[in-house]
This record gives C-alpha cells, sequence and structure tokens, in this order.
C-alpha cells in the first residue's frame, strides 16, 4: 500500500534546515555553552533520520550520496591528526593552541584546534548512527 | 666446552645428523653409522678408570645460567664412570644387534635410531650431572626419548598404551623430583650434588628433610620401576627389542637406581632412607619375581625379572646405607650390600642384555614369543641355547657365572640388616632373608621355565610361522660377548673390584674414606660353608622341586584376584579421573548464561560481602548530604515505579516503553542536577536506543512469542536483592569516607584560563582529558563496524556453523 505522505515531506523540507542549522549551533557553541561535537553529531544524524522517514533510503542516498563508514574514517582522523599534530611542535600528544583573531564579518572569534578535535567527533558520531541505521534499515 | 662435554653432547648432535645420512646413503643400513659413537666414547670412558680408581674426579664447567646457579657441570667419578661405561658398552652392542634386527626395507630406520642416540645422550647427562637442575633436563629427556621408542610402532594399540602409561608414571615421578630438587636448594642454597653431599648434615636436621627424601624416592621409584611403579615396565615391552634390551634393562630403568646411590651421602643419615630404600626394594624384588612365574610372554619373563632384579639392588643400597651409621670403614660390616649392590648392577647389564637380545633372536626366527607354542628348539639353535642357559643360570644365581656371586652377596647383606639393632630394625629385620630367599626361589624358577620350556621338551612346528633355524651370525655378536662377560665376570670377578667397583663404592659412601683411601673389594667364590651358601642350596632344592610339581600349584595365581592387581588400579584410576573431571565439568559448566551469571554475582556478593564484613569497613556518615527536595522525590517515585513495573509486566513493549520512562526521567535528573550537555545526550540517545529495542521486538520469532510474565525464581530474586543492597551498601560507605578533596577546582579555575572556553564539560571532553575521547570514538567506530559486519556478512544458510567440523 502507498500512502501520500505529502504533508510529511513538506513538512520535513522546512524542519530539516532547522534541525541542522541547530545542530550546527550546538556543535560550534560547545566551547562555550552547553554542545559539543557530540550531541551535534546526533542531531544532524536526527535530520537525516527525520529524511529516512519521510522518504525512502534510495532517494536519501541520492541526496546524501555518502559512504558512512567513510565518514568515521574521517573523523577518527581528524581526531588523531589534530592530536599528532602537537607533537610537530614538540608538545605532548593532544595539546591543544588557541587564540583570538579578528576575522572580517565575524569580528573577535576564537579561534582553537580543539574545534578540530571536536570535528573528528562529529563526523564519527554521524557516521557511526547513520550506519547502524541505514544497515538495520536495508537488511531483510 | 672440554672434550668431556662434547662426548656427553655428541649423541645428541649426531642426531641431527642421522636424518641426512638415512636420506643420502639409501643402501647402508644407517646404524653403521650410529655404530661407531658409542664404541669411541666407551673407549674415551675407559680412560677415566686411571684416574677414579685412585678416588680421583675429573670436573668440567660450561657457564649456563650462571645467574640462578645452573652451569652445566659434569663430574666424572666412581659411580659416573660405571653408568657412562654400561651406556656407551651396551649401547654399542644394542646398535650392532639392531643393525640386524630391524628389517630397513621395512622400518623407519632414521627415526629410531634418532630416539635412540637422544637417549643415548640423555643418559650420559644423567650420570655424568654434577647439577641438579642440568640431571632434571637429561632426565626427563630420557623419559621423553624412551616414551618415543616404546611407542615406535605407533601403528599398533598396545604400544600407543604402554607409551602412555610409561610417559605418565615416569613424568609423575620425574615432577616429583622436581620438587625434591627445589626443596633442596631451599636447604642449602645450591645446586651442586658435590656440594649439597658436603651439606649433608644441615640437610639431615632441616624440617624439610622428610619431605625432600620422599619426593626424590619418587622419583627414583618410578623410573626404576619399583613396587608399585612397577606397571609401566611390562608394558613398554611393546617397544622393540633392542630398545628394550638397551632402556628397559642395562640403562633407563637404573637411572633410578643411579639416583638412589648418587643421592646416599646426602640422605641415608636417617633412618627413614634405610628403611624406605631397603624395604620398598625387597617388596619389589619379591612381587616381581612372584609375578614373573606366571607370564607366558618371554619378554614379559623378562621385564617382570628385571623389576625383581632393581628391587633387589635398591634393598642392597638401602642396606648398605646402614653402614654410614658408624661412619668409619673399620666397622664395615654394613658395606657389603653396597659393593653388592654395584657388583649386581653391572652383572644385571650382562646377562639381562643378553637375554634380551636371545628373547629377540628367538621372536625373529620362530615369529612367536609365547613360551606355550614353544619348545624343543635347542637342536635347531644350540648358540642361541648356550646364551641362554648362560644368561637364565647367571640370574638364578648358579656357579659359576656372575649371579652367583652377587647373590651370594645378597644373602650377606640381607642378614647382616636382620642383624642390625638401630632404625629400630631388631623388630622387623628379620623378614628381610626371608622375603629375599623366598624371592630367590621364585627368580630360579622363571630363569628355569624361561630356558626349559623354549628349548627343550615337545617341538610344535605347526604353531610356529615361521621354520626356525639359527640366527645369523651379526645378531649373535652381542649377546655372545655379553654371555663371554658374563663368564669372565663369574670365574675372575676380582678384574672389576678395584678398577671399577672400589671407586664407585667410594662415590656412593664418600664420608667413610680418609683422603687417598679406597675401599678394599676383594669377592671370592669360596667363602666357606657359611649360612649364605646353605641358603643358596636351599633356593635351588627348593626351586627345582616347585619347577617339578608346577602344575600342581600353579592354581594360586588364578586365585589371586584380578581386582587387586596394580595395572587394574592404573586403569580404574586413569578412567575414574578421567570421568570424575568430566563430570566434575559437567556440573558447572551448564552452557546457560544464566547459571554463569548466577556464578559471577554470586561471587561479586560473596567477595563484597565479607570483604565488607570482615573488614568493618560499612560506615554511615550522612552529615554533609545535601536537602532533599520536592522533585528529586517525585522523579526517583516515578524511577521506581516504572523499574519495579518492567519486573511484573506482561508484554515486552510495556517493558521497552517503560524502559524508556526510566530513561527520560534520568535526563530529567541530569537538568535538576544541572548536567545540561548530559541531558541533552541522555534524551537523544535514549531515543535511539529505545528505537532499537522497538526493532528487537518486531523482529522476534512468531513462534516463541507468547506473552508472558518473569518467572519467580528464588535464587534470582535473592541474587538480585543481595547485589542491589551491597552495591548500595558501598555506595553509603564510600560517600561516608571521602578522604581527599574533589580536584574540580582546578577545572573551574583553568577552564578559560588554560584551554579558552567556558563549557566546562566540553573542554575537560576535548582538552583536559581528550584522549578518553579519542577512544571512546574509537569504540563507537568499532560498534558501527561490529553492526555493518553481522548484519552484512552473514553466513550462506545450510552452512555448518559447528566449530568441531
Amino acid at each position: 500500500m502507498k500512502t501520500n505522505d505529502i504533508i510529511l515531506q513538506t513538512v520535513t523540507k522546512f524542519t530539516l534546515f532547522v534541525i541542522i542549522l541547530f545542530s550546527i549551533h550546538l556543535f560550534f557553541a560547545g566551547h562555550y555553552y552547553p554542545g559539543g561535537g557530540f550531541i551535534g553529531g546526533l542531531m544532524t544524524s536526527g535530520a537525516i533520520v527525520l529524511l529516512l522517514l519521510a522518504f525512502d533510503i534510495k532517494t536519501v542516498k541520492m541526496i546524501l550520496p555518502v559512504d558512512y563508514l567513510k565518514v568515521v574514517a574521517v573523523g577518527l582522523l581528524f581526531a588523531i591528526g589534530t592530536g599528532a599534530g602537537a607533537l610537530f611542535f614538540d608538545k605532548p600528544f593532544l595539546t591543544h593552541a588557541y587564540t583570538y583573531a579578528y576575522l572580517p564579518l565575524l569580528g573577535k572569534t576564537s579561534l582553537h584546534t580543539a574545534v578540530l578535535f571536536d570535528t573528528g567527533v562529529f563526523l564519527v558520531v554521524i557516521g557511526v548512527t547513520m550506519t547502524i541505521i541505514q544497515t538495520i534499515g536495508e537488511s531483510e | 666446552m672440554s672434550l668431556l662435554h662434547l662426548a656427553v653432547l655428541s649423541p645428541l648432535l649426531l642426531a641431527i645428523l642421522i636424518p641426512f645420512l638415512h636420506k643420502y646413503f639409501k643402501n647402508i643400513h644407517t646404524g653403521w653409522f650410529l655404530l661407531p659413537l658409542p664404541a669411541v666414547l666407551f673407549a674415551y670412558f675407559l680412560q677415566f678408570i686411571s684416574t677414579t680408581s685412585h678416588g680421583g674426579t675429573v670436573m668440567e664447567t660450561v657457564a649456563w645460567i650462571s645467574s640462578l646457579g645452573i652451569n652445566f657441570t659434569l663430574k666424572v667419578d666412581g659411580l659416573g664412570l660405571l653408568f657412562a661405561l654400561l651406556i656407551t658398552g651396551i649401547g654399542a652392542l644394542v646398535v650392532l644387534y639392531s643393525i640386524y634386527y630391524l628389517n630397513p626395507d621395512k622400518e623407519k630406520l632414521n627415526t629410531f635410531y634418532v630416539y635412540l642416540l637422544l637417549f643415548m645422550g640423555a643418559m650420559l647427562g644423567v650420570v655424568l650431572s654434577d647439577n641438579l637442575i642440568v640431571l632434571y633436563t637429561f632426565w626427563e629427556l630420557t623419559s621423553f626419548s624412551s616414551f618415543l621408542l616404546i611407542g615406535y610402532w605407533n601403528h599398533r594399540e598396545r604400544s600407543r598404551y604402554g607409551a602412555q602409561k610409561s610417559m605418565l608414571i615416569t613424568v609423575f615421578g620425574g615432577l616429583s623430583m622436581l620438587g625434591g630438587i627445589l626443596m633442596l636448594y631451599i636447604i642449602t642454597g645450591t645446586f651442586s650434588i658435590s656440594e649439597t653431599i658436603q651439606m649433608s648434615n644441615e640437610v639431615v636436621n632441616h624440617p624439610l628433610f622428610t619431605a625432600t627424601l620422599i619426593l626424590f624416592l619418587l622419583g627414583a621409584f618410578t623410573k626404576s620401576a619399583q613396587f608399585p611403579f612397577h606397571i609401566w615396565l611390562p608394558d613398554a615391552m611393546e617397544a622393540p627389542t633392542p630398545v628394550s634390551a638397551y632402556l628397559h634393562s642395562a640403562t633407563m630403568v637404573k637411572a633410578g637406581i643411579y639416583l638412589v646411590a648418587r643421592m646416599t651421602p646426602v640422605f641415608a643419615h636417617s633412618g627413614t632412607w634405610v628403611w624406605l630404600v631397603a624395604g620398598v626394594g625387597v617388596l619389589t624384588l619379591f612381587w616381581g619375581s612372584f609375578s614373573a612365574v606366571k607370564q607366558t610372554d618371554l619378554k614379559a619373563i623378562l621385564a617382570f625379572s628385571t623389576v625383581s632384579q632393581l628391587g633387589m639392588i635398591m634393598s642392597l643400597l638401602g642396606a648398605g646405607a646402614a653402614a654410614l651409621h658408624y661412619g668409619t670403614i673399620e666397622d664395615g660390616y654394613y658395606i657389603v650390600a653396597v659393593t653388592a649392590a654395584v657388583f649386581h648392577l653391572i652383572n644385571h647389564a650382562t646377562f639381562k642384555g643378553s637375554l634380551f637380545m636371545v628373547t629377540g633372536i628367538i621372536d625373529h626366527e620362530t615369529g612367536t614369543r609365547d613360551i606355550r607354542k614353544l619348545g624343543g628348539l635347542m637342536n635347531f639353535m644350540p648358540i642361541t641355547f648356550t646364551l641362554a642357559i648362560i644368561g637364565t643360570f647367571s640370574m638364578a644365581g648358579i656357579p659359576p657365572f656372575n649371579g652367583f656371586l652377587s647373590k651370594e652377596m645378597f644373602f650377606t647383606g640381607m642378614l647382616r640388616v636382620a642383624e642390625m639393632d638401630f632404625f629400630n630394625m631388631d623388630t622387623w629385620g628379620i623378614l628381610f632373608p626371608i622375603i629375599a630367599w623366598s624371592a630367590s626361589v621364585f627368580t630360579f624358577l622363571y630363569s628355569m621355565m624361561y630356558v626349559f620350556k623354549t628349548f627343550t621338551g615337545k617341538y610344535q612346528p605347526e604353531k610356529l610361522e615361521k621354520k626356525p633355524h639359527e640366527a645369523p651370525i651379526g645378531m649373535l655378536i652381542s649377546p655372545v660377548i655379553l654371555a663371554s662377560l658374563v663368564i669372565i665376570f663369574g670365574i675372575f670377578p676380582n678384574v672389576l673390584s678395584h678398577n671399577i667397583i672400589s671407586p664407585a663404592m667410594g662415590s656412593i659412601l664418600p664420608s667413610l674414606l680418609e683422603n687417598g683411601e679406597g675401599f678394599d673389594v676383594h669377592i671370592s667364590h669360596w667363602h666357606g660353608p657359611t649360612a649364605e651358601l646353605f641358603m643358596t642350596i636351599g633356593v635351588i632344592a627348593f626351586g627345582l622341586l616347585l619347577y617339578k610339581f608346577m602344575p600342581k600349584w600353579a592354581g594360586i595365581y588364578s586365585k589371586l584376584p584380578s581386582r587387586m592387581s596394580f595395572n587394574r588400579f592404573y586403569d580404574r584410576g586413569l578412567e575414574l579421573l578421567e570421568l570424575t573431571s568430566k563430570n566434575i565439568t559437567k556440573s558447572y559448566m551448564t552452557g546457560f548464561i544464566r547459571t554463569y551469571l548466577v556464578y559471577i554475582f554470586s561471587f561479586f556478593i560473596l567477595a563484597l560481602a565479607s570483604t565488607l564484613i570482615f573488614k568493618n569497613a560499612f560506615q554511615l556518615d550522612l552529615s554533609d548530604v545535601a536537602p532533599i527536595r520536592f522533585f528529586e522525590v517525585v522523579l526517583v517515585l516515578i524511577m521506581a515505579v516504572s523499574a519495579i513495573t518492567i519486573l511484573f509486566a506482561k508484554s515486552r513493549l510495556t517493558s521497552i516503553i517503560l524502559l524508556g520512562a526510566v530513561g527520560y526521567t534520568v535526563a530529567l535528573f541530569f537538568v535538576l542536577f544541572r548536567a545540561p550537555d548530559l541531558a541533552l545526550t541522555q534524551l537523544v540517545i535514549e531515543t535511539v536506543s529505545v528505537a532499537l529495542f522497538l526493532l528487537a521486538f518486531y523482529h522476534l520469532p512468531q513462534i516463541r512469542r507468547n506473552e508472558e510474565r518473569i518467572r519467580f525464581r528464588a535464587t534470582n530474586a535473592l541474587i538480585s536483592i543481595a547485589v542491589g543492597a551491597i552495591v548500595t551498601m558501598i555506595a553509603l560507605s564510600a560517600h561516608s569516607n571521602k578522604t581527599f578533596g574533589s580536584i574540580s577546582e582546578y577545572y573551574v579555575e583553568n577552564t578559560y584560563k588554560k584551554a579558552g572556553g567556558e563549557n566546562m564539560v566540553n573542554v575537560i571532553l576535548v582538552d583536559f582529558r581528550g584522549f578518553d575521547t579519542m577512544f571512546e570514538i574509537a569504540v563507537l567506530g568499532i560498534a558501527a563496524l561490529g553492526i555493518f559486519a553481522m548484519i552484512k556478512l552473514r553466513l550462506t544458510r545450510g552452512r555448518e556453523l559447528d566449530e568441531n567440523k
């Protein structure tokens, strides 16, 4: 039986961006306010799950042609790479560096290598969640 | 590395080459490559006689594990040299014999000779090592190579059985001996035998003395097939006959004798040693000769005879140790037993070696070893018959062969045991000569059976597989040499006394000698009409009578219940051991995870509860608890109600939703206790996991889907309540025992100053303790990969999943 999900799909199209923006906010705000890579990643995957619910797996795969296992690998590389980077400056593993800079448009901004590490966490969480949901969803 | 070390290790080195020689010289019998080695070694060891006969010793050391006091020290003294000569001399003869005995086309000669060389090297190592650990190493190598040789025809079930049995028993003894060695090390602080002997006084007075002594004797008794460990030797007769001749009559079984002789100066000052060694020896002597009479297989007769003769040597060593009680050579009334032991050791090696070879010839030429099938072979095999006569008459103790002399001395030794007035010997000591005498009667009996039932009587060609004829000359050389030695030592016993026997005695009883002194050994045929002579006459007369009326009394053997035999005990014991361990394992390894969880939790409860109780660790200090707020009470109530309802829920769906309720309440708790990051994460994660639970629920198989409540089990209830109680108690105690302040002050101060952030939780996660986070995301990655692999890489249906196939 094929039902008409027009309302769900339309609402999804709007809500999706709100959720994604919220997740990005959570991710970037992490160092100063509640949030961070973990919850940001979960939110992003929540958005994709909503997409999956509204459409089907094939369509989502077409919209987002991503191999999520590779996302996990890239995330881990980010995390380990950030840690290893400190070694080049003769510092212990995972020593972070930060500075404040004045950027056009953004004004005074803090630049922190911890964000790179958190990006790793963010990507791994998205990759893991999506891998699990997609694999289970596809299985017979 | 001295020449002596090279000599001891040379058999092991040659063993490496044997397979290559076997492969590249196909048409030459591999044994010929071997033959020169023992012969050369024999000649090499003969040189040492000039040193040892004056009481000198040769000692060579190569460092091995010096930090632990383990050095490859070799020492040639009288006792070691005697054994080394036996090993190499008889080794050469056995190799020569085996060349004619083993058919190069049918047998795997390369393995045979490798094993034999391993054994020879190991045995030389045992008798020449001065370091106990090195001795033990070689000792186990002899057990191991003997195992390989007994199981040489490994396609036969009996061979494998015999090999396993000998392995189990001798390794049991070997390990006991290792225990003894370590205890001795605790007492003396050295592994060197020479140094240990110097400290024998300390050893005897140490509280560990008796345990050490018994462990050493266990090693010696198992190896030398003493009662009741003798049962492996008859089953070891499944080995090829040259092996039986070499290992199980002349050398390996004498390793235990060697050990007893070697350790005599250390242990023999005590009555325990004298009693145990002499007592077990005399018991073995009797039991061996008694059992030999009922055997029908020639090799079995010889096996039991070996057991019996080893018991005789053992009892002599025990009795001779009594001489140490006096501590001077002048009072050497009991020394004669040691002389007899050493002399009989040599005699036994000569006549038993030749008898085994004779048996091999009979087997080889007729196809059977069963005395019920044999008979009347005298006319076909005159030389073999002569050899058998010499061997058996010597074994029975008939003049003029060497066995007669050692038996006379044996009687002397035993009679003197009866006269001992120390070590409580005056009570039971009289039994020794009586048992010894009756055992000799049986010895006489089976010796006569061996020769006369085989070679005289009716010739039964229909029962034989082959037409009997005299053996090839090559097979006869070795037994002829041994038999000639029997006669030579019989007629001129004193050729040995100064060069071989006296120095060997010097090593067994060193404390009796002053510097440079030697035992004055003189063996004579005729010492007047003594009690011993009448005993020998009695043995012969009584033996002849028993032989004549054998059918009349042989019935007593069938009267003895088979239940009582030690073989049955061993077999049943092994069976029971396997069965019991299997049952024990079965009883607790049920295969149900539920049971294992019960074990784990019970252990958890036991360990923690007993610590709490016995260490008096439970404390309750409520002075610094925060005030309880209204919302907390409400949330706790919600959580408790949902958690308890899960237990009584009929539908699984209800349980899942209740579990979700618990999870969301926890998230609310996080809100209440001001942990926004945790609350966010908990909310999302709880949603995901409830979704996954629902998924699992949806895919439950239809058949077993009948919904029912959790069944009540008292044990489960008890255990879960106990676990809950214990954890609560520990949490309360831990709270009441706060020893140090929290380190969170540091984080509060430095989150912005040092890490440039304001969300402390996140800064801790990615900066202060980023290492943990890194591996947590690795864990997540592994979980994703695992799920992916489990779902995508399912085995195709129908493929066997049984690990045993």
